[in-house]
């Protein structure tokens, strides 16, 4: 009972809260961080250094007058921020933040679940999340908003392409779909991918900057030329929704950058005996450090770079990532059957 | 007992909205009742233990195809076509037509299957595979058992996106 009801649902209720608390936070690191790239302070009025500012936004978001346009689509208008969110954090479901630990003398995973086809699970509930930008821009009822979610639907089709032709040569190399099983092989073979695979890492890594709209990527909500994008006839907690899911998405995307290529909650080198006293310090922790580290190129990267042109995006995606996806993936295969 | 209750609810969800994207005017309406449809067919897979075949209908059907019918939906013009034919009962008359045709499929496939059971498929197969996990098994039958109609399926869809390529490109 205990097992398989009440410590499942707590992590649940963890993940969630600590999910929807580090994407607010993940707001104010972004304010600051591309302040400080442009010789500014960012928010320093609520609390010390800016640190409450986040609840100062959320305060403001939900106090906001809640507009539907008239001549909107009412329903898919409505569903269309929560069909955003969904996909974003029920993929938190399967990503392992640990491996099973001792805690009060019971043994507890430091993930949800971990299914057979946990990989896939991703890719395929990431693939879903696109309805919610093209019905937020259909639903809108106006000329912007259908030009960005137009846009956005086409850069996401062709991305997703890239990237899961990618995920394809790291799922050889590892031979399991399961997220705890792709950090064990990486155990089991002694080098973290992101030595074994350097090109997948890169692509994966383009490919997730375009999957979440980020920049140089941003086109669906490029400001200059649409407005605010797909989101431009949404106010209040329904606009914040978007926002939201957009730098879950982020999270997602870090997350699973360092399962599949950082080796997860392993410490580096971690068949080293030389270096095992990296193991004091806990799984977890050795998790989010890598994630953060990604959080913050997502960042850089956008206060670094400017934006793609949309025919130079198309030419990316199609024909760049997706040949080097292809021929990274056949040169994984032989090399692993002249291996075996 | 739960696993009938969630079986026959999610079929009830099933041909419900399959009903609805057939009935609903709108067209964009109907392509999004077709993907909760694909979603409740995944959700049938996975109570079926078929984890995999789950993700690829949601990866493929609910994520890929269907995005690109609301693409198509979006940016074509629907008006309704003009009526060609001056007969208004012809598309009645074809919609019995099939329907008939279909129940009298199904009542042959069910009188065929009420005569002659069918030998328990899972037992039979499952002794041979020397892999364990639903993607292997399916891995392991499509390129052992299955491995011809497989590579047919595929040089298909190779000439498809061939003939896909020459039609959009015809001055390459």
């Amino acid at each position: 009972m205990v097992d398989t009801l009440v410590i499942p649902l707590l992590k649940i209720v963890i993940v969630l809260n600590a999910t929807l608390v580090a994407v607010t936070y993940m707001v104010l690191l972004e304010r600051k961080v591309i302040a400080w790239a442009q010789s500014r302070l960012g928010p320093m009025r609520v609390g010390p250094y800016g640190i409450l500012q986040p609840v100062a936004d959320a305060v403001k978001l939900m106090i906001k007058e809640d507009i539907t346009p008239v001549r909107a689509d009412k329903w898919v208008f409505t569903a269309a921020p929560i069909i955003s969110m969904v996909p974003a954090l029920i993929v938190y479901a399967v990503i392992p933040f640990g491996p099973k630990i001792t805690l009060f003398g019971r043994q507890v995973s430091l993930y949800i679940t971990d299914i057979n086809v946990g990989l896939l699970y991703i890719v395929s509930v990431a693939s879903v999340g696109v309805y919610g930008i093209i019905l937020a821009g259909y639903a809108s009822n106006s000329k912007f908003p259908l030009l960005a979610s137009l846009r956005a639907s086409a850069q996401l089709i062709s991305y997703e392409v890239a990237v899961t032709l990618t995920l394809v040569s790291v799922i050889l190399m590892a031979g399991t779909l399961s997220m705890v099983g792709i950090v064990d092989a990486q155990y089991n073979q002694h080098v973290w991918y992101v030595i074994a695979q350097p090109v997948a890492f890169v692509l994966v890594l383009i490919g997730g900057l375009a999957e979440t709209n980020r920049a140089p990527f941003d086109l669906p909500e490029a400001e200059q030329e649409l407005t605010g994008g797909f989101h431009t006839e949404y106010s209040g907690m329904r606009f914040a929704l978007f926002f939201l899911a957009e730098y879950a998405n982020m999270i997602v995307v870090s997350s699973v950058v360092t399962t599949l290529f950082l080796g997860g909650w392993l410490p580096p080198f971690p068949n080293t005996p030389a270096l095992h006293f990296l193991y004091a310090i806990p799984s977890w922790i050795w998790f989010f450090l890598k994630s953060f580290f990604f959080l913050y190129v997502f960042i850089w990267v956008r206060a670094t770079l400017p934006r793609y042109r949309y025919d130079q995006l198309m030419r990316l995606g199609w024909k760049v990532l997706i040949p080097l996806a292809i021929l990274n993936l056949v040169v994984t295969g032989i090399v692993k059957v002249m291996l075996m | 007992m739960s696993q009938a209750i969630a079986f026959y609810f999610i079929s009830a969800c099933i041909l419900g909205f399959a009903v609805l994207v057939i009935t609903t005017k709108d067209t964009v309406h109907s392509v999004l009742f077709l993907v909760l449809d694909f979603l409740f067919v995944a959700a049938l897979y996975v109570l079926l233990g078929a984890q995999f075949l789950a993700a690829i209908q949601i990866l493929v059907y609910a994520g890929g195809i269907v995005v690109l019918y609301l693409f198509v939906v979006m940016l074509v013009n629907l008006k309704r076509p003009p009526e060609a034919h001056q007969d208004p009962h012809r598309r009645a008359n074809w919609g019995l037509a099939l329907s008939v045709a279909v129940l009298v499929e199904l009542g042959a496939v069910g009188a065929y299957s009420y005569a002659r059971p069918a030998p328990a498929l899972a037992a039979a197969a499952t002794p041979a595979m020397p892999v364990t996990g639903n993607t292997e098994q399916v891995g392991w039958l499509l390129y052992t058992s299955y491995l011809i109609p497989f590579e047919i399926a595929s040089m298909l869809l190779l000439v498809a996106m061939i003939g896909a390529i020459v039609l959009a490109k015809r001055e390459l």
